[in-house]
């Protein structure tokens, strides 16, 4: 067991040293939330007005939504880095190693549940700076243990799209996945104000739970009724495609 | 000259629907960021000051087609970055094609891309309920839609690109934008291409922001050929 521990520890080490090591690949994933935010808060603040925004302003309404967009860039960021490994023949390597699958696989997903805290850090850093009321240290626990599982799906989505293509060129499909999920929520306007379509993709969309969750300390209290459906919803988010990265990743040479 | 141009056009376009991948973009991103601020975002049409339109999806259109023209840009970088890199571009320089026409050739493909795009957004548009009130004006926006693209030569990053349109008024009207976006959007070119755009689309047969619109993407479409080719014969020069 400490044995398998090493291994991963190994691996999510590899993948934090790329922060480091390739500072321009990781920068735009760190800004881009950050810049989506500030941007459509400087856009659309005035959205703010209407009463069912129940008189939060925009930037703090939306900060939640760029929390979750980072850990979904950041997930699709690591299929594309094991899709580099894969069609540069390291992760044939990796395979042939006596480490069981699965052990690999949590490794890969451990570093994005890490590398995730980077942009939503530093877009809480910049929300504060621009006057997001502090949401107190529960909210940002709670915020931070729904980012990281939302990247660890979002990760095992992206992986199992890099295990069945085996190129980088499926980027923008692993982007396109968190992306949707993230805003076909309640990611701009209260559910209310949202229409027919948007509001019935809204309802089924579990994003909006682990959105809401991550939203509410931002916006009001941390209350239970709210964390428990965002808990479960990242949950079974990760158990699902956890389970599909574990197929995939069993397949892998068969 | 004319020739050189039209060859190198047609391999742009030919390249282009090879990558589908670099395309697709394009029009996936834009209509996914209009579906989500349209369905999110219809209200806002009800605060004082919103001009008066038949609906948010409207107003929205210029919005998408100037985002997707300059995502146009990202891919049109990376498509030359792409013939760097494989020494296409450096036999390219060496054939007896005059230097202007490889740059010239990408934007004359750059523009047929561009009317597409354009043609998508409009019939997105009319499917899901917009009234195009233009008539013949309309013609005039996809030439502003037109002109624009070519500033893909030189346009490259693509934060940046979102960076530059948030601070426009191509998303919401300039009256409602925030401090400081209201200020750049005052002096952002796109501002006014965004806004000669919508003008047909959402408001009808005023001349006068339609011609702004067009002066404005001639300005952007002249300086950005003027330095592609700077860059172009900068690149020569270290060779």
């Amino acid at each position: 067991m400490t044995r398998y521990l090493q291994m991963i520890a190994a691996l999510m080490r590899r993948g934090l040293n790329e922060i480091l090591r390739v500072p321009g690949g990781a920068l735009p994933g760190v800004l881009a939330p950050t810049i989506f935010v500030l941007g459509f808060s400087a856009v659309f603040g005035d959205a703010a007005r209407l009463r069912s925004y129940g008189g939060v302003d925009f930037l703090t309404f939306t900060c939640a939504v760029g929390m979750l967009q980072g850990a979904g860039f950041t997930g699709a960021a690591t299929g594309v880095n094991l899709a580099r490994d894969i069609e540069q023949g390291w992760f044939d390597r990796l395979l042939l190693s006596p480490t069981p699958r699965p052990v690999l696989l949590a490794g890969i997903v451990g570093s994005a549940c890490l590398r995730a805290l980077l942009p939503a850090a530093f877009l809480l850093t910049v929300a504060l700076a621009f006057g997001v009321r502090w949401p107190g240290l529960a909210a940002v626990a709670l915020a931070a243990v729904l980012v990281m599982g939302l990247a660890a799906a979002a990760a095992c989505y992206a992986i199992v799209l890099a295990l069945r293509f085996r190129t980088q060129q499926a980027a923008p499909l692993m982007q396109a996945g968190s992306f949707v999920a993230v805003l076909f929520t309640t990611a701009y306007a209260p559910r209310e104000l949202l229409s027919g379509w948007l509001g019935a993709i809204a309802d089924v969309n579990p994003v909006t739970h682990v959105l809401e969750g991550v939203r509410q300390g931002f916006v009001g209290d941390v209350t239970w009724a709210t964390t428990w459906p965002a808990v479960l919803a990242v949950a079974g988010l990760v158990t699902a495609f956890g389970a599909l990265a574990v197929r995939g990743m069993g397949r892998q040479g068969r | 000259m004319r020739a050189s141009v039209r060859v190198l056009a047609r391999r742009a376009l030919v390249n282009a629907t090879r990558r589908p991948q670099f395309l697709a973009p394009l029009v996936v991103f834009p209509t996914l960021i209009l579906a989500i601020n349209v369905g999110g975002l219809q209200r806002t049409t009800t605060l004082p000051g919103f001009p008066r339109v038949h609906g948010f999806l409207d107003f929205q259109l210029a919005a998408a087609i100037t985002q997707s023209l300059l995502l146009g840009g990202v891919s049109a970088g990376l498509a030359v970055a792409l013939d760097i890199e494989g020494g296409f571009f450096d036999r390219l320089v060496a054939s007896p094609a005059p230097r202007a026409a490889i740059v010239l050739g990408r934007v004359l493909a750059a523009g047929v891309i561009a009317a597409v795009q354009v043609t998508y957004f409009l019939a997105l548009g009319l499917v899901f309920g917009a009234e195009i009130k233009g008539g013949p004006l309309g013609a005039l926006g996809v030439l502003i839609a037109l002109r624009a693209r070519s500033a893909s030569v030189v346009q490259g990053i693509f934060p940046l690109v979102f960076v530059v349109l948030f601070a426009s008024s191509a998303f919401f009207p300039a009256d409602l934008l925030s401090s400081p976006a209201d200020a750049f959007a005052a002096y952002n070119p796109l501002s006014y291409i965004a806004d000669g755009m919508r003008q047909p689309i959402a408001f009808g047969n005023e001349l006068a922001p339609v011609l702004d619109g067009v002066a404005a993407a001639a300005a952007v479409a002249g300086a950005a050929i003027g330095l592609s080719l700077l860059a172009l014969r900068g690149r020569l020069r270290d060779a």
